[in-house]
């Protein structure tokens, strides 16, 4: 550990609020359909969308109405996706193919899409050696847009229903879209472009470079348009690299700077929202229990993660490697990119797991036992620190909501939350809501090691059946389940000879299974939270007074890290004890 | 309000507090039944109704049959077990059943006793009707007049519609004294299976064969009435969710331990679930909810629906009556105010004398004050006195003595008695009345002949004790507001000695109903008692209507609630009874998941103790480090754990059947509090509980 890594983390929070609590009230307005200092600039285009969709945007629509315009338009958007996917050979007269790749085998291109539907960004390929500029560009550049926007179109539909004064309406959901790509996610993604663009970052659509290097081997060095597509990457926390090795490849994020806005741009819009919802509510404290509780569960996991890494593994103190000097810290360097360090890296893992960003800076499965452990727990909580942009919100609002029905009794008095009394109805739709992602993880995990086709997908080869078999194999799943992206490298869904395609097939039970858990975890939770929208807008506001339950002090954030960790905890410690705590109890190899 | 006449003293006993014992559980009668109630409600069409218990019995079933097998010689199921472990936890999965049972049978059997009394009350009678024939009482119908004469029992409920006679109530309300019932007014209800002891009255019955109050109450306590209250609904979703969880993780911890190369039992398995599963508010969720309407009930309250007594807890807004709620309901001599050239002594002793005879609580307070003047009773016969009752003609009363004739009453009825007697009124009479008018007072004037002597302040008198009453609603977060039909002023003057939070002067029933909606649409709970008739429309519309016993009619069967003994201040001790309710449930439901935490640390360890053993490991698995409470060894883990689950249901059983105690220290105070206790204690505790259960186990086992 050393004094700069910690000022590094510490500064890092304090721009992050900075940037945040701004963020938040500007979104706020663009949310409340006020007028924004972007209006000169953008009302235009917005009025021309909206004519050219048919789109009224004085019509609010109920939980039902704007549920159903979110399904269509994710259906539509997957047989899109899937299409250009599947015939990237059809679009190679557009000059974007100059590699000339082959289309995606049918189960790659099915989790390939359902990823990217979603916001998980799960990638079994490696961009550079899979598709085309134009699948990245028009394809998945574009769902990472979109994506995005759905998530917060339905944190925003919750926000008003917790905020509703007895109406039906939650907002119109084209129109909580559009606003968001306009308003929100095109002007940040910009902006972020431009100062990944200064460092280094690539945006081209050159062929790839084939050279000799000094040592006389060949080399070929994959180009693309990076620069956009990496900024939305992290603002929409889509986390699907350009490259496969994601955000370690230098064209990526090439700079120690470019790290820190790399990392500021995965979490200023989850961190800016709990305080648009503070604003949306009518009360700045209330977002800030929520802010509060979110910023502790964070710190602790980075404080764990970086202590674990600064320290080293047993492994690595038996063969005395922990003490290398580097830059001034020893530690565990394994699978770090040099120019990063230890602490940032610690610091862009913790931000992209709890998040579901799931970018990658470093090999999560060279982390220490410990370190490595963290991960897992981010995921293991739903996605609640901070989360994905709207549906950190939204699942933590869940959380919030079990939180204040179980305080709430032991007040003494029906639950309520900001004058909504919680009862039988929100308490069902809550549970399933909250129930979803976790048994989807562990379901899948279940059927995919117990299975012969799913145990093909472990990489046999370096770790064999041991624990670690298990922990590829269910960090794949709960990351899918979490809609996270992020990978303990090794589990595989895709065979590919060589680059190209060209002879390639999927692995049909990861490919699917992975798919159909992702498309479940992302889709039932936001019906049943579209639903809760719609039951908490129709109810009438009670007063608060001495006998209400506070939900903006500290006991209550005390209350609510308790009801996050106990539920996922109790949730998920069989499964974690037999990967992550077996691996960090033992320096012992498994064949 | 009549300026003089006495307003009827509140009616009841007004000191709050039940007259009804709670029944010991420990009453052997009890006791039997609920041991023989909790074994037949094993029935699995009862327990199909609570989940979660469901699941248990399901496990204790399977369990019992892998036993069996075993027994038999076969594998099945058992895997490796032994038979002695598979019917220990077979044996202790019953018992979990068994104790749930045995909580809810309690609280059932306390309510049955109750019932029980109640019934014995319940006789077959005859009733005579209006035209002289008769009518066996269950085949009265509504609209019946039948005549009660004294020493008989009153044959169903109805309204007094012609006749005054005292009633001993006791059978239902526990209290011994008699209270008048008369036709029209708001003391007219009758109750069926109470005994007129004076007089002749005819009452039109109002209540249809089999729907009486009584058999009301009776099947209320009895527990026959209950239905699932909405948050007790809205908890059950929630432990069925939970149920739900640890079933998946159960069920994908067999793949994921054969993953690992360990195979776990069936038995084990469904210990962990069982282990991991809320059993303990499950078991106790429904015993929670009968105990809260016995302690109603013990205070004398009945509530007509569980969903009213889980209201009151959430009560934002009380209304009260001023008078005989907040004031005795009688105005008391509180000065003397003497007209110029009268000494203060001289007006005291001539009220006092005035008043001698006046047996009105008026009259008797002015005596009372003179007292402190250092005036002794007068021997009014040596005096030679004459009485001069109040009538409503005079408006005065007063006594004629050594020629002198004495008077006290309205003012203007003195100015009027003065003026005859030739004299004049002083100029600073009117001033004196009107002030005392304008502060909510009433204004007695004495006169000495043809001379004003003074005035006497007559004070509306705030009760004892209610300001702290109130600070304590104010510190649950309950707003008092005073009802009365005063004007603004003397509302106001009230309002503030009471320390109410607000008041509406100048009632009617309309501006009532207006006051309950217009805080109901502004999101709150309202909460209110009434005896009247006109209160009817109100009690209706409350969130929590509670009507006077001794009220009409029309009365109880408007609110939600019928308090037995008429105590208007009872309002807040059914509010503290409905908070304990969610209390009690939420503080156990937290330490029930609390406690999973150091379920997990006994049973996990036990069960991975070798997986991922390696050579040079002794056979130890690198997990078998999480065995952090040193649980002598696998089997002896899990028994323990399960042993710790089952006897934890018993030993909360006086817990949820008393409540957990509601203290008015604001909601952040209380949870904090409760969290402490329940959320850190339930973790805590089962490390312990399991550690001491393990070392009596493992020592039995010898192993």
């Amino acid at each position: 550990m050393t004094v700069d890594g910690w000022l590094t983390i510490v500064l890092f929070i304090v721009v992050l609020t900075a940037l945040a609590v701004p963020l938040g009230g500007y979104m706020a307005a663009v949310y409340s359909d006020e007028r924004t200092w972007l209006d000169p600039l953008l009302g235009g285009p917005e009025r021309l969308i909206y004519r050219a969709l048919g789109v009224d945007r004085e019509r609010g629509q109920d939980w039902k109405s704007y549920a159903k315009s979110l399904i269509i338009f994710s259906l539509v958007g997957w047989l899109l996706l899937y299409l250009i996917l599947r015939t990237q050979t059809v679009w190679g007269f557009s000059g974007l193919n100059p590699e000339g790749f082959h289309s995606m085998p049918a189960n790659v291109a099915f989790n390939t899409t359902s990823s990217f539907l979603t916001n998980t960004n799960w990638q079994y390929y490696g961009g550079e050696t899979t598709l085309s500029y134009f699948s990245q560009m028009v394809g998945l550049a574009v769902e990472n847009f979109v994506s995005a926007a759905v998530g917060i179109s339905v944190a925003v539909a919750l926000i008003r229903g917790i905020a509703g004064r007895s109406g039906r309406s939650l907002g119109n959901f084209y129109v909580d879209v559009t606003r968001t790509l306009l308003y929100v996610f095109i002007p940040l993604a910009l902006i972020v472009a431009i100062l990944l663009l200064s460092q280094g970052v690539i945006d081209n659509f050159r062929a790839y470079v084939s050279f000799k290097g000094i040592t006389g081997v060949s080399q070929t060095i994959a180009m693309g348009p990076v620069a956009l597509q990496e900024a939305i990457k992290l603002l929409g926390t889509n986390g699907g690299g350009f490259f496969n090795t994601n955000s370690a490849h230098p064209f990526e994020n090439p700079t120690a700077f470019s790290n820190f806005v790399e990392m500021l741009a995965v979490l200023v819009i989850p961190a800016g929202l709990v305080f648009t919802y503070g604003k949306m509510v009518g009360s700045r404290r209330q977002g800030l229990s929520i802010y509060s509780a979110m910023m502790m569960m964070f710190l602790g996991a980075v404080v764990v993660v970086y202590i674990a890494e600064a320290h080293g593994s047993p492994a690595q103190h038996a063969a005395g490697l922990h003490t290398a000097y580097v830059n001034g810290a020893g530690g565990n360097l394994e699978g770090k990119e040099q120019r990063f360090g230890i602490a940032s890296s610690a610091l862009f893992n913790v931000v992209t797991t709890v998040t579901s960003c799931g970018a990658v800076n470093s090999a999560l499965e060279s982390f220490t036992g410990l370190g490595g452990a963290i991960p897992f727990a981010d995921l293991s909580v739903s996605e609640v620190i901070f989360g994905g942009v709207g549906t950190g919100l939204y699942s933590i609002l869940l959380y919030v909501l079990l939180a204040v029905f179980i305080g709430g009794l032991m007040v003494g008095r029906t639950p309520e939350y900001i004058g909504k009394k919680i009862e039988a109805r929100e308490i069902k739709l809550v549970v399933i809501g909250l129930l979803v992602t976790p048994l989807a993880a562990l379901v899948s995990t279940a059927l995919a090691v117990s299975s012969r086709a799913g145990r093909v997908s472990i990489d046999t080869a370096v770790t064999g059946h041991g624990p670690q078999g298990f922990s590829e194999t269910f960090y794949a799943y709960l990351s899918q389940a979490n809609n996270n992206g992020s990978a303990f490298a090794g589990y595989s869904g895709l065979v590919q000879p060589r680059a190209g395609n060209l002879g390639a097939h999927g692995i049909g039970l990861a490919d699917y299974l992975g798919g159909f858990t992702m498309l479940a975890a992302r889709y039932i939770p936001i019906l049943f939270v579209l639903a809760i929208a719609g039951s908490l807008a129709a109810k009438r506001v009670a007063p608060t007074g001495l006998g209400t339950m506070r939900t903006d002090n500290g006991t209550f954030v005390v209350l609510l890290i308790g009801v996050i960790t106990v539920v996922g905890a109790l949730t998920f410690f069989p499964a974690l004890l037999l990967g992550p705590v077996v691996q960090g109890l033992t320096g012992h190899l498994y064949p | 309000m009549g300026t003089v006449t006495a307003p009827p003293p509140p009616p009841g006993p007004t000191t709050t507090g039940g007259s009804r014992q709670a029944i010991s559980v420990f009453r052997g009668d009890i006791a039997r039944r609920a041991l023989i109630d909790s074994l037949l409600k094993l029935d699995p069409r009862v327990q199909v109704r609570n989940p979660v218990m469901f699941v248990v019995e399901l496990g204790a079933a399977i369990t019992t049959v892998t036993w069996v097998i075993q027994l038999a010689g076969g594998h099945a199921l058992a895997g490796h077990d032994p038979a002695w472990y598979t019917f220990t936890i077979a044996v202790w999965l019953w018992l979990t059943v068994v104790f749930a049972n045995l909580a809810e049978a309690f609280a059932e059997g306390r309510g049955r006793a109750q019932a029980d009394t109640l019934r014995s009350m319940r006789q077959d009678t005859v009733a005579t009707m209006l035209d002289g024939t008769t009518k066996r009482a269950d085949a009265l119908t509504r609209g019946d007049r039948v005549v009660v004469l004294a020493g008989e029992l009153i044959p169903g409920d109805g309204t007094v519609v012609e006749g005054i006679a005292s009633v001993d109530e006791s059978a239902i309300t526990g209290e011994s004294a008699p209270v008048i019932r008369e036709s029209g007014g708001d003391r007219s209800a009758v109750t069926g299976g109470t005994r007129v002891l004076s007089d002749r009255i005819v009452v039109e019955i109002t209540q249809e064969p089999g729907q009486s109050f009584l058999d009301r109450m009776i099947a209320l306590v009895e527990g026959a009435a209950r239905r699932k209250t909405p948050n007790e609904i809205a908890l059950g979703i929630l432990l069925a969710g939970l149920t739900l969880v640890f079933m998946i993780v159960v069920v994908t911890l067999r793949p994921f331990g054969l993953f690992a190369g360990t195979a776990i039992s069936d038995t084990t398995l469904i210990s962990l679930l069982v282990a991991l599963i809320p059993t303990t508010i499950g078991a106790l969720l429904s015993a929670i909810g009968i105990a809260g309407m016995d302690r109603l009930v013990r205070r004398n309250v009945l509530a007509l629906s569980g969903r009213a007594v889980e209201a009151s807890g959430d009560v934002d807004v009380l209304l009260l009556d001023k008078t005989g709620t907040i004031t005795i309901g009688n105005r008391l001599a509180s000065e003397f105010i003497p007209m110029p050239g009268v000494a203060e002594a001289e007006l005291a002793e001539v009220a006092q004398l005035a008043s001698l005879a006046d047996e009105t609580p008026e009259g008797r307070s002015i005596v009372v004050l003179a007292k402190q003047y250092g005036l002794r009773e007068h021997d009014m016969s040596a005096l030679g006195a004459t009485f001069v009752p109040f009538t409503a003609q005079t408006r005065m009363s007063g006594v004629d003595i050594g020629g002198q004739q004495l008077r006290k009453g309205a003012g203007d009825a003195v100015i009027g008695f003065v003026n005859a007697a030739g004299g004049r009124p002083p100029a600073e009479l009117q001033p004196a009345l009107d002030r005392i008018a304008r502060e909510g007072g009433t204004p007695l004037a004495v006169a000495r002949d043809s001379q004003v002597m003074g005035v006497i302040y007559l004070k509306d008198t705030v009760k004892e004790g209610m300001r702290q009453r109130f600070d304590q609603l104010r510190a649950m977060g309950i707003r008092t507001i005073m009802i009365t039909g005063d004007n603004r002023l003397t509302a106001a003057k009230i309002a503030e000695e009471a320390g109410v939070d607000d008041f509406l002067a100048e009632a009617t029933p309309e501006k009532k109903l207006e006051l309950i909606r217009e805080q109901q649409n502004q999101g709150r709970m309202v909460a209110m008692t009434g005896d009247g008739t006109n209160d009817a429309p109100a009690l209706a519309q409350a969130d929590v209507g509670v009507a006077m016993n001794t009220g009409t009619q029309a009365a109880r069967e408007a609110g939600n609630m019928v308090d037995l003994d008429s105590n208007p201040t009872k309002l807040i001790e059914i509010v503290e009874v409905g908070k304990q309710l969610l209390i009690t449930r939420g503080a156990l439901t937290t330490f029930s998941i609390a406690n999973d935490v150091a379920k997990y640390f006994a049973i996990l360890p036990a069960i991975f103790a070798a997986t991922w053993a390696y050579a040079g490991s002794h056979g130890k698995g690198p997990l078998s480090v999480l065995n952090v409470m040193g649980l002598g060894d696998p089997r002896s883990a899990v028994i323990s754990a399960i042993v710790f689950n089952a006897i934890v249901i018993p030993l909360l059983i006086p817990i949820s059947l008393k409540g957990v105690q509601f203290r008015p220290i604001g909601a952040s105070a209380l949870l904090r509090r409760n969290l402490l206790i329940y959320g850190l204690g339930g973790l805590i505790a089962p490390f312990i509980g399991i550690k001491l259960i393990d070392l009596i186990v493992h020592n039995l086992l010898g192993a």
